[in-house]
């Protein structure tokens, strides 16, 4: 019961009036990120970060992952009302929230979607609370071999997870490592890759990048489809919200194995959005009602959202025990820790329990807090949405020149953020996954450095990486999932069915 | 916008090929820089292009087999990567945004942003003066109290904000 003292010491630390504070003004903030298009959790905090490099760590985490909270709790509102999903772990709830909209039942369909994000965080969190300790201390005997093998498992994953090319998706992440290792080397002192470009030797910024991959781009995106938003009308009372809460414990069962599904592929870095149409699926495949599934069924809403509020909170315990964030948004806030100078992994839980403990409880607050929030506020977010989009555009160009130029005060990165906008337009429009690459820009350091020293240690032998059981088994699984899609299509083809056409079209 | 069922800009096929082109150009560089470096093993350990090589061997080989994909697309598989009316409308976008960037350079970020706004707002959004003037003076006035007063985070300032003696 370790665990259950030192929460309640960080619920000591989450819950001085200031911090509270910041908890609501995070949340705000994230729900009016989740909602706006172009805005989303992964560059909302890239651009709100600089602003936090004088704050304490303790409050300043805090009050970015309660953005993150709002953000995935925002991007329901746009689904349900405007059939424009503000998020991509959101597309899935539009499936049967957009439907159960227009038949009127706006309120039922977003007080299952709050309460039921509201109920995957909190298995989340309690996942967290409970094994994070037991992962911190049993990664506390890893050494640099393990850690590769870690990360190799980490970027295995998204090839063995991804629903599109597997050569797509390895190809974006080594367009991350490669970016990551331009500048200045730190083992050997040279440069690399700077091509005598003096604004090269500090290297490419994955928060430059994140703002331009997912804000400008997603713009463009949008601005191709010419958008008019035309929603529904928008109003929860105290009456709906009670009354779907009564009709919510009959899907308990969903509710439970989307669960599941969302913290088993927000470990596995699969991310918030598979995870959401994951369970959209299985519940489709096992409800009784699974015919009518896309009608506006409160089961629709419930199954997805659980999934990807549970996924993007269990994301942030790789995070914090190994130092391998789990999704783009858990990677902004790891590059944050690091900025504040606090190493993610093991040590963190050993030697700044405070921090850890802090950030833990707030997830609790931060989640009621953001359940609160929206439910009362919903009408308040849905006339932020109904603000024309050329008075919102420009405003969010702005606002990610501003967040790219404050990074490094550095206009050279506003013009990169330009160039990264663009290639985020591409990628997305030719189905290269943007996830990969920007976690590879990330970790691409630390999974050098990991690499070289195992290196050093084996003069040079691959053999490492099999030196024990435990690095053996990592690697295993890594490679286990580096194959999946070749060894999913050939146990398909022993079954006899017909194999499914690999990559995306 | 009403003409979104015009003609297809690029097709995916010819975009498919130029970015695994692209990327082939680009691993090609990246592992030749890494050879350059030395990408073998030193007196003391795995030299500065040892890992970032293989990187860019990856990238190849993948970038090949997509390149050989993106040929393999057939004609009737064949989808428009981008119609001309979004065409048009992304380039709206983008070159004002190149254009504004480079304002910022000698205007300072505020005065670009608000000429930005402005613009942005009664070229794709037709707006009257008397919509656009007042948002997008207003929204540059809150970021300016936000980021010099407020946060005191300095941005990228020019000649109107010199005039006032704010630097």
């Amino acid at each position: 019961m370790e665990e259950i003292n030192a929460l309640l010491q960080g619920f000591s630390v989450a819950l001085t009036p200031y911090n509270l504070g910041l908890m609501m003004v995070g949340i705000i903030l994230g729900v009016i990120i989740g909602v706006l298009p172009g805005l989303g959790g992964a560059n909302g905090v890239a651009i709100l970060l600089p602003l936090t490099f004088s704050m304490n760590p303790t409050s300043a985490i805090i009050m970015l992952s309660c953005i993150y909270w709002g953000a995935l709790f925002g991007g329901a509102i746009t689904s349900i009302l405007f059939n424009i999903p503000g998020e991509p772990w959101s597309v899935a709830t539009t499936f049967d929230g957009y439907p159960l909209a227009q038949k009127g039942r706006a309120g039922t369909a977003l007080t299952a979607a709050f309460t039921s994000s509201f109920v995957g965080a909190l298995v989340g969190v309690l996942l967290i609370t409970f094994l994070s300790p037991v992962i911190a201390r049993f990664a506390l005997r890893f050494g640099p071999p393990e850690y590769f093998s870690v990360y190799l498992l980490t970027f295995c994953a998204f090839v063995g997870m991804s629903k599109g090319s597997p050569f797509k998706t390895i190809m974006s992440m080594m367009m991350g490592f490669a970016l990551a290792a331009v500048g200045l080397d730190t083992v050997t002192g040279q440069l690399r890759m700077t091509f005598g470009f003096t604004e090269l030797l500090k290297g490419f910024d994955f928060l430059i990048a994140v703002i331009g991959l997912f804000g400008i781009g997603e713009i463009l995106l949008t601005i191709e489809e010419g958008l008019e938003f035309k929603g529904a009308k928008a109003k929860l009372d105290m009456k709906v919200v009670i009354e779907t809460w009564k009709e919510l414990p009959k899907y308990w069962k969903t509710s439970l194995r989307s669960a599941v599904v969302g913290c088993f592929m927000g470990i596995v870095p699969g991310g918030a959005t598979p995870a959401s149409f994951m369970s959209y699926g299985i519940a489709k495949k096992m409800s009784r009602d699974g015919a009518k599934f896309g009608t506006g069924l409160v089961e629709g809403v419930v199954a997805p959202e659980t999934a990807a509020h549970a996924a993007g909170t269990s994301a942030l315990l790789p995070m914090l025990t190994l130092g391998v964030p789990g999704s783009p948004t858990a990677a902004v806030l790891l590059g944050g820790l690091l900025i504040w100078g606090l190493q993610p992994g093991p040590m963190l839980f050993a030697e700044k329990p405070d921090f850890v403990w802090g950030l833990i409880a707030s997830m609790y607050l931060g989640n009621i807090a953001g359940l609160i929030v929206v439910l009362t506020c919903v009408p308040l977010f849905a006339a932020i949405l109904r603000i024309p989009f050329a008075i919102i555009a420009p405003v969010i160009m702005v606002i990610c020149a501003i967040g790219a130029y404050t990074v490094h005060s550095s206009m050279f990165d506003v013009w990169l953020m330009c160039v990264f906008g663009i290639m985020g337009y591409v990628f997305k429009k030719l189905d290269y996954p943007l996830a990969p690459l920007v976690l590879a820009l990330v970790l691409g350091d630390r999974a050098e450095d990991a690499f070289r020293q195992s290196m050093l240690a084996s003069q040079g032998d691959m053999r490492i990486l099999y030196s024990n059981s435990l690095v053996g088994s990592i690697t295993t699984l890594a490679l286990l999932l580096l194959f999946w899609p070749l060894i999913s299509l050939g146990l398909d083809a022993l079954r006899g069915r017909q194999a499914p056409a690999s990559g995306a079209q | 916008m009403q003409e979104s069922q015009d003609k297809s800009a690029v097709s995916s096929k010819t975009m498919e090929i130029a970015m695994a082109l692209l990327f082939l150009l680009f691993g090609a560089v990246v592992s030749w820089d890494s050879y350059r470096l030395g990408a073998r093993w030193g007196s003391d350990g795995p030299q500065a292009g040892y890992f970032p090589f293989y990187i860019g061997l990856i990238i190849i080989v993948c970038s090949a087999i997509a390149l050989f994909q993106g040929f393999a697309i057939r004609a009737a598989k064949n989808t428009v990567f981008v119609q001309r009316g979004q065409l048009k409308m992304v380039l709206l976008v983008m070159v004002p945004t190149v254009v504004y960037v480079g304002l910022i350079h000698w205007l300072g970020i505020y005065v670009a942003s608000t000429i930005y706004i402005a613009l942005f707002m009664w070229w794709l959004g037709k707006y009257r003066w008397t919509k656009y003037v007042p948002v997008s003076l207003g929204v540059n006035a809150a970021f300016f109290l936000m980021f010099e007063v407020w946060f005191k985070v300095p941005l990228p300032k020019g000649p109107l904000e010199a005039a006032f003696g704010w630097n």
